[in-house]
């Protein structure tokens, strides 16, 4: 179990690191995917089918085929690869690089502590992430609700046809 | 502990029967077609035309294996790989008989779900990494097409898992002993398998690949054996909705007298005839019309579908 761990860690870290590095945008969006799956396997082997598959149906299944959609749309040709090559002058990954440092030390610091995380495993069923969500969580899932319906009436509005309406 | 010897006879089995049988519906389809349109189909490579599956395939294997230079090509050649992975991967989960199963999840639905949604980026990103207007078109299409076919895909089943109480496809099984879920799940029913069709890309929802319009759409640029794994892969993806659909709406492999795997292969050949059927009398739909039809009809019906089964759910438990 732990080897699978790892396995699934190390690749979601690499294709994380890819999709930052990428300069083109589709392959770096597709190095995303591989990354959001590698998650849905660790949310898996850490006792989560239920995560898992909807971090595979959501995020990787649905979310990302709309930004690859939007990628393809806007069809970047070969200045906007000249571009990014431009932008990911090593000059600006100081910054970003030295607070991710600062991050892993801490991760260090915790992982070390008294207090690490325990390895045993507890084995989530789908029906008690459905239980907790409308128990306990029942005010933030409303609230999502009220979000998700807001966003939806929005884009309805705004990709309505003004003057002749056409079916 | 797992059983690696039986599980590793299970998968061996599915895979050969999986892959035989998707080249077998080559023929199965071509013949049928022309059953029904009153003409022969391909009847002289072997007895019947049988044979006419591995004629193609030595036909596809010697053609040229053709890259457009303006390809991108990693994208291009890996893509076709996608769907046949993704839908040979969902088999996994689906239970032939009692015991014969790969991995008895216990989320098999969303697990069928995931994969499926995966598999949609073979047609979208096959299309770009073609980079032809025509397949590009074909591409776009197939995006909003299956996105908008997806969300109810999903919505659709939760009627049967509430019925069943779990989203194991084991269980599922096991919960329609007395009666199918067909007749509780009616609703349910049509409209997973309209979704399934358009999840697909089969006809009457072949707009990605409209071949009147589109030369043939998001496949438009591949040749030799590129193109026959879309080939294989569709064919699969027709015996998943099949099996899929004998799961979850009818009893999967419970029936009287003949043994259980006789009653699953039995169901789902019927519903595999049934979706050439359609291919064979129903014209393509419109583009506009049925992602409308999709959003303003189907959708609501899912909800209400969802709605309705769970309140006789709650009602029925007290």
């Amino acid at each position: 179990m732990e080897i699978l761990f790892y396995i699934a860690a190390s690749v979601a870290v690499l294709a994380t690191l890819r999709v930052i590095t990428h300069l083109h945008a589709v392959h770096a969006l597709l190095y995303l995917i591989v990354a959001l799956i590698a998650s849905a396997l660790i949310f898996y082997l850490l006792g989560a089918p239920f995560a898992a598959a909807l971090e595979i149906i959501v995020y990787a299944g649905a979310i990302m085929v709309l930004f690859i959609f939007v990628v393809m749309l806007l069809n970047q040709g070969p200045l906007t690869v000249e571009q990014e090559r431009r932008w990911l002058s090593p000059g600006i990954w100081i910054g970003p690089s030295l607070l991710a440092f600062v991050l892993l030390g801490e991760a260090f610091y915790v992982i070390m502590a008294e207090h690490a995380p325990s390895h045993d495993l507890v084995y989530v069923q789908p029906k008690e992430v459905a239980i907790s969500l409308y128990g306990p969580y029942m005010i933030a899932i409303e609230l999502a609700s009220m979000l998700l319906l807001a966003g939806l009436i929005g884009a309805y509005h705004m990709g309505r046809r003004r003057g002749k309406e056409r079916r | 502990m797992i059983d690696w010897g039986r599980t590793c006879l299970i998968t061996v089995t599915m895979l050969g029967g999986l892959l035989t049988l998707a080249s077998l519906l080559i023929w199965v389809e071509r013949r049928l077609l022309g059953i029904w349109q009153e003409r022969c189909g391909p009847n002289r490579v072997g007895p019947g035309g049988i044979l006419q599956p591995l004629a193609d395939m030595i036909k596809m294997f010697t053609k040229e294996d053709w890259i457009p230079p303006f390809a991108d090509k990693v994208v291009f050649v890996l893509t076709p790989a996608i769907v046949v992975v993704t839908t040979l991967m969902t088999f996994a989960v689906v239970p032939i008989a009692p015991g014969f199963i790969v991995a008895d999840v216990n989320v098999g639905i969303l697990f069928f779900l995931a994969m499926s949604s995966l598999a949609a980026y073979s047609v979208i990103v096959g299309g770009w990494a073609s980079n032809s207007k025509f397949a590009f078109l074909g591409s776009l299409r197939a995006t909003a097409q299956l996105i908008s076919y997806e969300v109810f895909m999903g919505l659709s089943l939760m009627g049967t898992v509430a019925l069943a109480g779990s989203f194991s496809l084991t269980d599922i099984v096991e919960a329609q002993r007395g009666l199918w879920f067909i007749v509780p799940q009616f609703l349910g029913f049509i409209i997973f398998f309209i979704a399934g069709l358009a999840e697909t890309h089969r006809a009457p929802f072949d707009v990605p690949e409209a071949e009147a319009e589109l030369v043939a759409g998001y496949h438009a640029e591949y040749s030799g054996m590129k193109f026959g794994m879309f080939f294989v892969g569709e064919y699969l993806s027709i015996t998943l909705l099949s099996a899929m659909i004998v799961i979850l709406f009818f009893g999967g492999w419970h029936g009287p007298v003949l043994p259980p795997v006789l009653w699953f292969l039995l169901k789902t050949s019927v519903f595999i005839a049934l979706i050439i059927l359609i291919r064979g009398t129903w014209p393509r739909l419109r583009f506009d019309q049925f992602l409308s039809f999709s959003w303003k009809v189907l959708i609501p019906l899912a909800l209400i579908n969802l709605v309705v089964t769970g309140g006789i759910v709650l009602a029925r438990n007290g």
